[in-house]
């Protein structure tokens, strides 16, 4: 009832300005719009794949009889890991260097920032023709999962960088004057104050790369390769789960093993996030 | 009572790269005695504060001529910057505390100094904080971070981790001018017991406040110091007509 009424009074108030009762219509119809396509997409995803998700799916090895994704989800962690494991200590540190030792204004920093910039704009699939010509053709290491992760630490390593540059460029000023007012010298201002102050926005940009290691195929084919197999080394090729599903869709034979697979990766995403939350949430805690 | 001078400035100049915002200061500040900075804004007060102890560094462009000497040393030669701002601490203008809790904000100057003994921490904590007057409100929190605190409080927890490296002179930029009539006279009660101990050079826009606590006091005006003396012969019987035309609010 007293909702009932409000809404009510709201609906008499717009009537005298009819310009905003349009607008607050226009803006909660894309909202609703939104909202639907997400929940469309998530619910077609499960419907079709949950039912597909079979014991044998995960499978050790995988056969053509038996389209096993558990050598994918394998790969798809190693790269992940490696990937980050490369790119993160790299994007930090150089934001770091950009955001609290560059001098404002420095023609090297300058150029650094364009080249990160026109980096994240490149579509993915040049990032994987340069990695199949870089480090499988020139470096002979043949489809790789190391190939594969370096690619996309190059690919994720603007990211990395502009996040974390956002993150440490958020910290006020007032902490880094605190800490240098009680005799504390550039390296333990940033890592002990301003540092931990942007973890969470760095976190972010960790997630994000992670969404987009995950998702990736394009610079993958040709790097990381296609085989459903699980890897004895890094320098063994294998494909990650997205890459699993195309070639799964492609062939067209394994429709409802596709379909399961991008459940478990919708799966393993929110798994992920969830994980760099919680982390997030801890580390800030513990400061 | 003691009155030797603590830091002694002479002929100084400050660039800003070529807005020249210092004009020839010439500064004797007295050891354990509070010395108040006032003004109107963009006089140059809290500049000549933050070259106290090289907070001017920071700012990009910024260049000194001329000396200031502390205990006769001279703090833009050979002297640690860092050594330097552990000697003269400083208290900001809007209270900046650390993100984390109140135990390791008293702490991390301390600890940036080598001090790591839990129990020398302990008590290092425990007695800044009982000087800066806040321990009884504290002592059941420590482990709290230190930002859900009130403004008043977070200015004394500032003031306290300032204690905490052993300062001998401490700079406050206006301590209390973003805090309530309450918080700001439990700071200036503060300031004055403090004294006893430290040389206090604060820059303040409230002139009651120059007037209740301060000793001594220089008015600056346009990047030059006006006048330098007695706060209670500035306040009574300024020699300077533009002194005068401030502290009666004419100007400013």
């Amino acid at each position: 009832m007293h909702n009932d009424h409000n809404l009510r009074q709201k609906l008499r108030e717009y009537k005298r300005t009819p310009g905003s009762f349009i607008l607050m219509m226009l803006v909660m119809l894309c909202a609703a719009v939104t909202f639907a396509v997400l929940f469309f997409l998530i619910a077609y995803i499960l419907i079709n794949g949950v039912p597909n998700l079979k014991p044998e799916l995960f499978a050790w090895t995988y056969t053509s009889e038996n389209a096993s994704m558990m050598p994918s989800i394998i790969n798809t962690l190693v790269i992940t890991f490696l990937s980050l494991l490369i790119a993160v200590p790299l994007g930090i540190f150089s934001a770091i260097y950009l955001v609290e030792y560059a001098k404002r204004g420095n023609k090297f920093v300058e150029i650094i920032r364009l080249t990160t910039e026109t980096l994240s704009g490149i579509p993915s699939i040049v990032y994987g023709l340069f990695g199949a010509l870089f480090f499988v053709t020139t470096l002979k290491w043949g489809y790789s999962l190391l190939a594969g992760a370096l690619t996309l630490s190059i690919m994720i390593l603007p990211l990395i960088m502009r996040t974390t540059e956002e993150a440490l460029k958020s910290v006020p000023d007032s902490f880094r004057e605190g800490s240098f007012g009680l005799g504390a010298g550039k390296l333990r201002t940033v890592f002990r104050i301003v540092l931990p102050s942007a973890v969470p926005g760095i976190l972010a940009g960790v997630i994000l790369s992670v969404g987009r290691i995950v998702g990736e195929t394009a610079a993958l084919i040709y790097t990381a390769g296609a085989v459903a197999e699980v890897p004895s080394s890094v320098m063994s090729s294998g494909s990650t789960l997205a890459v699993h599903m195309y070639n799964l869709s492609r062939e067209g034979l394994y429709m409802d093993q596709a379909y399961a697979v991008s459940v478990v990766l919708l799966l393993l995403v929110l798994v992920i996030n969830w994980i760099s939350g919680t982390l997030a949430k801890k580390l800030a805690k513990g400061m | 009572m003691n009155n030797t001078e603590k830091i002694s400035i002479s002929s100084l100049d400050l660039y800003y790269t070529d807005f020249k915002a210092l004009k020839n200061i010439n500064l004797k500040i007295p050891e354990n005695k509070i010395t108040a900075f006032i003004g109107p804004s963009g006089c140059g007060k809290s500049t000549l504060l933050k070259s106290l102890n090289r907070m001017n560094d920071l700012v990009e462009g910024c260049r000194i001529e001329g000396s200031i000497l502390l205990d006769g040393e001279d703090i833009y030669g050979r002297m640690d910057v860092n050594l330097l701002r552990k000697r003269v601490g400083m208290v900001f203008q809007k209270p900046n505390p650390f993100p984390m809790s109140i135990y390791d904000n008293i702490a991390f100057g301390p600890r940036t100094h080598g001090i790591h003994s839990k129990a020398k921490l302990d008590d290092i904590v425990e007695r800044s904080l009982r000087d800066a007057a806040i321990w009884d409100e504290t002592k059941d929190r420590l482990k709290q971070n230190a930002l859900g605190m009130s403004g008043g409080q977070q200015q004394r927890l500032c003031i306290a981790r300032a204690l905490a490296v052993q300062p001998e002179v401490l700079l406050m930029d206006e301590p209390t001018s973003a805090l309530d009539p309450i918080s700001t006279s439990k700071i200036e009660d503060l300031a004055v017991e403090l004294k006893k101990d430290y040389t206090i050079v604060m820059v303040t826009h409230n002139m009651q406040q120059a007037a209740r606590i301060s000793d001594k006091t220089a008015f600056f005006l346009l990047g030059e110091i006006v006048e330098y003396g007695e706060t209670e012969q500035i306040f009574s019987m300024p020699k300077d007509k533009r002194t005068e035309d401030y502290i009666t609010g004419r100007f400013g």
